[in-house]
């Protein structure tokens, strides 16, 4: 490999900024490594050389932006959270957006990508638990061109593993439309205001019938587990429910059972089962009274 | 492998109002782009992550960390960094906005807020202070608490003007804007990363991922094979004397580890070569094999002893201090009401945006190191020491400092950088990584301090007990200072008639634990504060009022037998805040008694006072001035400005002393050819030490001008070009500057100044001087705890310090916020963990939202022995903030924090044990 001495950094490895699908297909079968935000690329770096083969895929118009379709909703792989936020989007995305705005700061807002984030695969990725809410799909599409569709919750499988091949692009985050009014919400609790990994935090959804009842509901907590988890046994205690406030009052500890938190730095087991149960029955509390 | 790549293509940008195109590879961070091939080292690099934004730049008028930004991503589109800002050579109204408010302390955070403040105020020409946190909350500040740039910020939307500079004797007290400040705001400050030659080898150091270990080097010779562009490989055995230490007698830390490592982190090997090169090795590839050994961590571990950190200390105490006074048994026996608690504290890390940094070179039989520092005459007798090379060969360049709260007092890369540039002849330089800099730099020493106070039945205090255990980590540093110190200070700042205090510091396999604003006593505060709110509490005595019972005056003596002669302000601060406490008592009542969901609110105060200068040491100041024939006037100013202001006051204070206005003075610091041994920047000493020295040398140089002039004390002196106006009475006499004789530095007329704070040594019981001044305050915090998730948040904090003068109001507010901040962080969030927090992302300082509204109330009792009646200030404003923070948890919850940091899960944990969950 050959190591260029530029200016005082340093480089080896190569760069390619491709500008269609097809040369990213291609360069990631070549065994290229995906960039896009470079967020958290980056920040695993430090003090190393940058030795990968990379293939940006920033510049791939068809990766961005938000658009409605007949049955779901496309997340463009490479659209950044403030892409996101600054989108005029249905209240079913409102979870979403909040997990938005507490992602880094600003900085990492704009370059930051909701696909970056999915496949990066933190136990704490913020936007992981609003969208497995949301019964999100992940889109993927191989280099020899065939897409596939894939639940976030088979996608994610693990700390830092996905189901993406070696060969597979992210390309969309595909959001199925509500039978029903459907909002979503989002708490995130962390130690500092800003730029904080979560302690613990919880994404839920309710959509209504027009009577105001509980037609489906989504709840996943994140940084309680390998991955966040849907907490399905609550989310069928809701259904047919009257939407108020008092939905608060269904949650109980034994709908934690597919959390397995652990003790690190930012809190103990404990307390994260502890404070799940508080953000979930606040949350719920929000979303029941504001329908 | 070796793949024939084509070269990097162009990439196109327009940068600062200019095409541009960079020719690194596409995937260079955008940071090196800009400050490597451009030079616009106004880009900060503080952590590489995009942890601390000090890098924030604007890509098509959006904020993003140019560390996080591959150069490819900048193709085509418009780049600004902070010395893009300038349109027309004019500063834009936010930057005026900052140096107005003084929201730039060093500066080094200051372009990234600067830019996220312009991408802000481009599409809200009026934000509101939430959308002025929002869009500022990506960038970490160290230094300033964050309520000057808010201010700024949302001043900036005004025709800001800068205010007019002082007239002649009118500076002192006057707010006057950083004499240093605009290379701050315009990205032009030199940093100890922002000067690097362009020729410079490189300085990688190896560091050992044990925290105790045996270890080897085996044979390097396949290495060397392999990266012929290493020049060097530096081991312990090739240091001439490798030991160091802040104690001429204590140099137990070496430069290199030899042989053994005793702390994560600790340097065994150090790379010299050009920088791809020394970046390009994996530590993999050296052949170190360590044995590593079960570690001593923690003060119980290294009390039980069995094995030693430093195999000359067996018994891992590397010294113990005390404090004697009275009878403690008997005036307990008497006590109505007796408190006692254990309180534990953490390490916490310093966390200055900028890493250490800097560069050497040799010239002749010379080295010359360019570094960060807050001790420029320490290092330079540590680099004499180290190289084994006679004081005169070595100068010290101190650059703009990014921070140091203590941190860089101790070398860092100033020995090895010597030794690289003297062995290799060539510049060699070195940057700490994030990593590197929380791994292998000092800490604060984690405390347990156990303590028992007692009072009679009208609240008097009748003793005090305070046994102050120390986590010293693996090198002595400073850890004696806080051994010495604490005891003196740990009755807090009351009269106590028998006291038995002591403070002990013992070696573990941690990082070392060194000097961190304040030197042990905000840990010793947290104890005592929380012993004056049991007996408050247990008296049914209000907890100001109570302080207030006790507060030391004027007059009283010390638990050292000292008599305070004069500027004790404690009581005049607590009747400051007394109107503001009971109102905020009322309040808090009726939040609580109407809250039905989780919030409670509390309400916290406390109170410290804190000798100036060095404990019963010597620690003198020695300033210089001069006008050369043109009439320059020349403040050869020894004490390094970390950003605290120093620069600015002592330039107040010597215009003044002259009788000049201060726009005339133009400033040399810290550079150890060119000025006086003015100390180190710690122990809040510069204004009152070396402000005294700088009002000497500056009444000095009057009265040579004065006698040349035949003119008495009254006279008013103009210097002008190439002479010296002199008027008294309406007589004028004019010196013409061009007759008189200059010397080496050209000045023709010379001012030296000299001040060294008179103390007494203590004796065995600890009786004596140990400060010739001391700072009080007193601080109350309002605080909201959400009882369900154990957060805390703290709604707004009334600071109230006797400074004795405020030289400069708007440096002593920013000092005092400042330590706030830390003060918040110390008591909520900080905590380091060798391993696991070596980041400033899992090791979480204060953000922008995180600090509450501040006011400052600036007491002014004056210190007959400091400059215009000024004490320091520089430490005061964090010692007081956990304690009050603390106290407000208790009154909000029940629960008296024993633990800090209070974390979330820790409060959450007490509440529920209270409630017996």
């Amino acid at each position: 490999m050959i190591a260029k001495r530029l200016g005082g950094a340093v480089s080896s490895g190569s760069y390619q900024r491709v500008s269609t699908l097809d040369q990213a297909l291609a360069a990631l079968a070549s065994g290229c490594t995906i960039l896009a935000g470079g967020t958290d690329y980056y920040p695993a770096r430090v003090g190393r050389a940058l030795d990968d083969e990379l293939v940006d895929i920033t510049a791939l118009a068809e990766l961005r932006g938000i658009a409605e379709e007949e049955t779901h909703w496309r997340i463009g792989a490479t659209t950044t959270w403030s892409e996101l936020i600054a989108t005029d989007l249905p209240p079913l995305f409102d979870g979403v957006r909040l997990a938005a705005r507490e992602v880094g700061g600003m900085q990492i807002q704009n370059a930051g990508t909701l696909g970056g984030n999915l496949c990066n695969a933190s136990p704490a990725a913020d936007g992981v638990p609003p969208l497995l809410a949301l019964d999100a799909d992940v889109e993927l599409c191989a280099s020899s061109g065939s897409r596939r569709r894939l639940p976030l919750a088979e996608f994610v499988v693990g700390n830092r593993r996905t189901a993406r091949a070696p060969d597979e692009l992210l390309t969309a985050i595909l959001v199925p439309k509500p039978q029903g009014r459907a909002s979503g919400h989002f708490l995130k609790l962390g130690a500092r205001r800003y730029l904080v990994i979560s302690i613990v935090m919880v994404g839920t959804l309710l959509d209504l019938d027009t009577s105001g009842h509980v037609l489906r509901a989504g709840v996943a907590v994140g940084a309680s587990a390998a991955t966040a988890r849907r907490l399905g046994g609550l989310e069928a205690a809701m259904i047919g429910r009257k939407a108020d406030a008092s939905l608060a009052d269904l949650v109980r500890e034994e709908h934690l059972e597919p959390l397995s938190p652990i003790d690190d730095v930012r809190g103990s087991a404990a307390y994260r089962r502890d404070a799940a149960l508080t953000l979930i029955r606040r949350s719920l509390a929000t979303l029941g009274s504001r329908t | 492998m070796n793949l024939q790549r084509p070269e990097a293509p162009a990439v196109r940008f327009i940068l600062n109002g200019k095409l541009s195109t960079s020719h690194m590879p596409g995937h260079t961070r955008l940071a090196d782009v800009l400050r490597d091939e451009f030079g616009f080292t106004g880009v900060k690099i503080g952590c590489n992550a995009g942890d601390c934004g000090a890098c924030t730049i604007l890509l098509d008028g959006k904020q993003i960390c140019a560390c996080l930004t591959p150069l490819g991503q900048a193709a085509g589109k418009v780049v600004v960094t902070v010395e893009g800002l300038m349109a027309h050579g004019t500063l834009t109204r936010v930057q005026r906005a900052f140096q107005k408010h003084g929201a730039a302390q060093c500066g080094i955070c200051t372009p990234g807020m600067l830019m996220a403040a312009v991408e802000l105020l481009g599409h809200r020409e009026h934000p509101t202070e939430s959308e002025t946190l929002d869009a500022l909350g990506g960038v970490l500040c160290r230094c300033t608490g964050y309520r000057k740039i808010v201010e700024a910020v949302l001043d900036a939307a005004s025709e800001v003007n800068l205010p007019a500079l002082p007239e002649a004797g009118a500076a002192v007290g006057a707010r006057v804007p950083k004499v240093d400040g605009i290379a701050k705001i315009t990205g032009a400050e030199v940093f100890g990363a922002d000067g690097i030659p362009k020729d410079a080898l490189w300085l990688r150091a190896i560091r050992s991922p044990h925290a105790r270990a045996r270890f080897t080097i085996g044979d390097l010779a396949d290495f060397r094979a392999r990266h012929p562009r290493i020049e060097r490989i530096i081991v312990a055995s090739d240091i001439p004397f490798n030991g160091f230490g802040i104690y001429p007698d204590l140099k137990d830390q070496p430069v290199l580890a030899d042989g053994e490592v005793r702390y994560r982190g600790e340097a065994v090997l150090a790379l010299v070569g050009t920088r791809d090169a020394v970046e390009a090795v994996r530590e993999a590839e050296l052949p170190i094999h360590y044995e590593p050994e079960e570690p001593v961590t923690g003060i119980d571990a290294a009390m039980r002893a069995g094995r030693a950190v430093q195999a000359a200390r067996p018994d891992n105490l590397l010294i113990s201090g005390k404090v004697r006074r009275g009878d403690v048994e008997q005036a307990v026996a008497s006590a109505v009401a007796v408190a006692e608690g254990v309180f534990d504290t953490s390490f916490v890390e310093h966390a200055y945006i900028e890493p250490e940094a800097g560069w050497a070179r040799r010239v002749g039989d010379r080295i010359e190191v360019h570094a960060t520092t807050q001790a420029p005459a320490m290092d330079l007798e540590e680099v004499a020491n180290v190289l084994r090379i006679a004081r005169d060969q070595v100068r010290i360049v101190p650059t703009a400092c990014g921070g140091g709260f203590g941190g860089k007092l101790d070398v860092s890369v100033q020995p090895l950088l010597a030794l690289a540039a003297w062995v290799t002849g060539r510049p060699v330089a070195w940057v700490y990584t994030r990593p590197e800099s929380m791994m292998a730099s000092t800490k604060r020493h984690p405390a347990r301090v156990i303590v028992r106070f007692a009072c009679d039945a009208s609240g008097r205090l009748l003793t005090a007990e305070s046994d102050a255990l120390f986590d010293t980590g693996a090198y002595a540093s400073w850890g004696p200072t806080v051994a010495n110190r604490v005891p003196v200070h740990a009755t807090g700042p009351y009269a106590v008639p028998n006291v038995r205090t002591t403070g002990r510091a013992y070696f573990t396999n941690a990082p070392p634990a060194g000097a961190f604003r304040g030197f042990g006593v905000p840990q010793a505060a947290i104890a005592h504060e929380a012993m004056m709110d049991s007996l408050a509490d247990e008296l049914a005595i209000d907890r100001l009022e109570f302080r207030r019972i006790n507060a030391l005056r004027v007059g009283d003596v010390t638990a050292t037998g000292q008599r305070l002669e004069a500027s004790a302000g404690l009581v005049a601060c607590l009747d400051a805040l007394a109107p503001r406490w009971q109102a905020a008592c009322r309040e808090v009542a009726a939040f609580n008694q109407r809250a039905q969901g989780a919030l409670r609110r509390g309400v916290g105060i406390g109170c410290m006072w804190y000798g100036i200068g060095n404990t019963s040491m010597s620690n003198p100041s020695t300033m210089r001035v001069g006008i050369d024939r043109n009439g320059a006037v020349t403040f050869y100013n020894g004490a390094v400005d970390i950003g605290q202001g120093s620069n600015t006051i002592l330039s107040q204070i010597l215009a003044d002393a002259i009788g000049i206005p201060i726009s005339r003075i133009r400033l040399v610091m810290g550079d150890t050819d060119r000025t006086a041994d003015a100390g180190k920047t710690s122990a809040s000493r510069q204004t009152f030490v070396s402000g005294r020295a700088a009002e000497a040398a500056g009444l000095s140089l009057r009265a040579a001008i004065l006698r040349f002039a035949n003119a008495g004390e009254e006279a008013r002196i103009e210097i002008g070009e190439g002479r010296i106006l002199v008027e008294e009475a309406g007589h004028r006499r004019e010196i013409d500057l061009g007759m008189l004789e200059p010397d080496a530095n050209g000045d023709v007329v010379r001012g030296e100044g000299r001040f060294d704070p008179p103390t007494t040594p203590l004796d065995g019981d600890g009786q004596g001087i140990p400060y010739a001044t001391y700072a009080f305050a007193a601080q109350m915090a309002v605080v909201e705890v959400d009882m369900d998730l154990g957060t805390t948040r703290v709604l707004s904090i009334l600071a109230a310090h006797d400074v004795g003068r405020a030289i400069n109001p708007v440096q002593v507010e920013g000092q005092i916020q400042g330590g706030i901040a830390q003060g918040l962080g110390l008591a909520l969030m900080e905590e380091y963990l060798p391993g696991r927090t070596e980041n400033l992302h899992d090791y979480l300082i204060p953000t922008i939202g995180d600090v509450p509204p501040i006011e400052v109330l600036m007491i002014e009792e004056r210190e007959p022995l400091g400059p215009s009646g000024a004490k320091g200030v520089g430490e005061p404003g964090l010692v007081p903030t956990a304690p009050a923070i603390l106290g407000a948890i208790h009154h909000a919850t029940g629960v008296r924090p024993v633990f800090v940091p209070v974390t979330p899960d820790r409060l959450r944990a007490a509440i529920r044990e209270r409630r017996g969950a």
